[in-house]
């Protein structure tokens, strides 16, 4: 360390240490300004993106920074009737809360089993399942296409939401592991000296003892299996199945300047008050799972 | 609970190969249809929708299936040597290599610089404090993480826009004229760092919620002691912060790569068409629109491999060094 330090005094002589209150306060007010300036770079956007949601295509072009003259809710309407997100928003509200109750169910039952029951071979399924958060989703999306073919739930919502149920999977028992594998071992043999069966324990014992580890992957997942693109751009091409982010991307692809952009902007914004939302509500727990689980 | 007679006090202990609350008990059919239903049907789901498709694209990779025909013909290596030499992928790679370096990289230095404004950037009378009001800051930074990636890839293709955009707008505001039509996507040479802005711009935000965590598990004597052998706060940054969350950095550097490497969404809605003289064209691109727009599967899936490859590459590299650093660093500590 002491190696360390003597070439951090070379290297870094702009920064003298200062010891007096007034150098903390410098030091204080620094911090502030650059974050400040970073909040600021985040907020911009967003905040430039509500406004322009409000304005007519050519406020947009003739006026960028200045507010509307009038306040246009018309682009909204137009938006969730028009340009279909009214639709898109349906079928993702659909799609993303059977995925992920799905997902939920066979995440937290199989890793309740994996954590707590010996047998042969576990360890195995324990690589296999994990690994499937390491390989890229690209390479499966070719021959997947194909399975739902086969399957026969190509183009489909049940396709949608077995896919997103399922690559959502391996995250799900991966962070559900170590919260079943912490649940006291007594609890259960106490249930079952009172004669609950394993089926009965699992259900009214430890998985509501698993709560906050089932409610912070329900709420990551959440949000990931509502920004999901890729599975529905290649699974769903059927445009009344489509959700709101392909729905969107396809807003905004139109051709030229036909698009009204102060629609594409009101998608945009509705796209985002579900995830907002949850994330105002839940942020603190949010922010702890990410904290907890992004760390192994 | 642990009152119960002849249960002995289970240290707990993560990541053990076998985990302390298993039980091996008799397999009674109670047990047997439990594990078979909670695992039995999950599993075969999982191996027929992720694994088995992984499996298959290795496969179709060797055929020059079209996608359409009920046979698959083996060509053997052929599609990879056709890859070889086909300039366009060739260049995605490239820009897709770029991404892999780039993006990780002024992530991370941005996320940790902010990290440690946070924890120990505060005013300090005593102990080292946080910086107060750090909580706002937090919240903000990590929104771009909660929003969809296509609607972050939408509104920064209006932000770049070059006569109505917001970054123009405020360029010129701020006086720098020449920028009042400057097409930052339209562009050659700036197309791709533009990508590279908006990709670290949503991510910053959450290594810094990860890293803040991180900082905050490092004991706070070692901190105190730097403090009073007079380090300033960028010594205590980069040699007591720096080293004592190497894991975390790691690990992030990890996802961070994993996707750089992939980056599809964003371009979508930045670059669809892989942008002026095709400066932002990345693999998976190639890949959606080898498979998808020329219905060439095979090559298609061969291209897959390839990303596969290095991805599995770039993670093994990464952890590999980072353990053969941490290694040394324990010897030197040692010695």
């Amino acid at each position: 360390m002491s190696a360390d330090t003597r070439v951090a005094t070379t290297a870094a002589p702009a920064r003298p240490e200062r010891r007096g209150p007034s150098g903390e306060r410098t030091v204080a007010v620094t911090s502030h300004t650059v974050l400040g300036i970073w909040s600021l770079l985040v907020l911009l956007p967003f905040a430039w993106t509500v406004v322009s949601s409000f304005k007519t295509n050519r406020e947009i072009f003739a006026s960028p920074f200045s507010l509307p003259s009038e306040w246009r809710y018309q682009n909204y309407v137009d938006a969730w009737n028009t340009a279909g997100i009214g639709s898109y928003f349906f079928n993702s509200v659909v799609v993303v809360f059977s995925a992920l109750v799905l997902t939920m169910v066979m995440g937290a039952m199989s890793a309740y089993v994996l954590a707590r029951f010996d047998f042969r071979g576990r360890t195995v399924l324990r690589y296999l399942i994990v690994a499937g958060l390491t390989f890229p989703v690209f390479l499966a999306v070719v021959p997947l296409f194909f399975i739902l073919q086969q399957v026969g739930v190509l183009n489909t919502l049940p396709g949608l939401i077995l896919s997103y149920a399922t690559y959502a999977y391996p995250f799900t028992v991966f962070f559900l592991l170590s919260f079943f594998e912490e649940l006291p071992g007594e609890i259960a043999e106490a249930a079952s000296i009172d004669g609950a069966s394993e089926w009965r324990t699992f259900f009214q014992v430890m998985l509501p003892m698993a709560g906050p580890g089932m409610a912070a992957v329900a709420i990551l997942n959440f949000v990931g299996l509502w920004n999901q693109f890729l599975l529905p751009v290649v699974l769903n091409s059927d445009r009344s199945n489509y959700v709101l982010t392909q729905g969107l991307a396809a807003f905004a692809s139109q051709a030229g300047y036909d698009v009204n952009f102060g629609a594409l902007f009101a998608g945009a914004v509705m796209t985002v008050v579900p995830v907002l939302v949850v994330y105002l509500v839940f942020q603190r727990r949010l922010q702890g799972a990410v904290s907890a689980g992004g760390l192994k | 609970m642990s009152a119960l007679p002849g249960t002995p006090t289970r240290v707990t202990g993560r990541g053990a190969s076998r985990p302390p609350a298993a039980t091996r008990k008799r397999w009674t059919f109670d047990r047997v249809s439990l594990v078979v239903v909670f695992l039995g049907v999950p599993v075969a789901l999982y191996l027929l929708f992720v694994l088995y498709p992984f499996t298959q694209a290795a496969w179709y990779s060797l055929t020059s299936w079209s996608g359409f025909t009920s046979t698959q013909e083996f060509i053997g290596l052929e599609n990879y040597q056709r890859l070889l030499t086909d300039g366009l992928f060739l260049q995605a790679v490239g820009n897709s290599l770029v991404l892999l370096l780039v993006v990780p990289a002024v992530t991370l230095v941005l996320s940790f610089a902010l990290a440690c404004l946070l924890t120990f950037g505060g005013s300090s009378t005593g102990a080292v404090r946080g910086l107060s009001g750090s909580s706002f800051y937090r919240v903000v930074s990590f929104f771009p993480y909660v929003v969809p990636a296509i609607v972050v890839g939408i509104i920064f293709g209006r932000v770049y826009d070059p006569s109505a955009g917001l970054l123009n707008g405020v360029l010129t505001g701020l006086g720098l004229g020449r920028f009042k039509d400057f097409a930052w996507l339209g562009e050659p040479s700036t197309a791709l760092w533009a990508v590279v802005v908006v990709i670290v711009w949503s991510f910053v935000g959450f290594y810094m919620v990860l890293f803040v965590a991180s900082i905050r598990a490092i004991p706070a004597e070692i901190f105190e002691a730097a403090r009073i052998d007079g380090a300033g706060r960028f010594r205590t940054a980069v040699f007591i912060a720096a080293p004592g969350i190497a894991g975390s950095l790691r690990t992030a550097y990890v996802y961070l790569g994993i996707f750089a490497l992939d980056a599809f969404v964003f371009l979508a809605a930045m670059n669809p068409d892989g942008g002026p003289g095709n400066s932002t064209l990345v693999i998976t691109q190639q890949i959606f629109s080898t498979a998808f727009k020329e219905g060439r599967f095979g090559l298609a899936c061969a291209m897959g491999v390839v990303l596969a490859v290095l991805t599995f590459a770039f993670t093994g590299l990464v952890l590999g060094v980072g353990q053969a650093l941490a290694r040394r660093n324990a010897r030197g500590a040692r010695a």
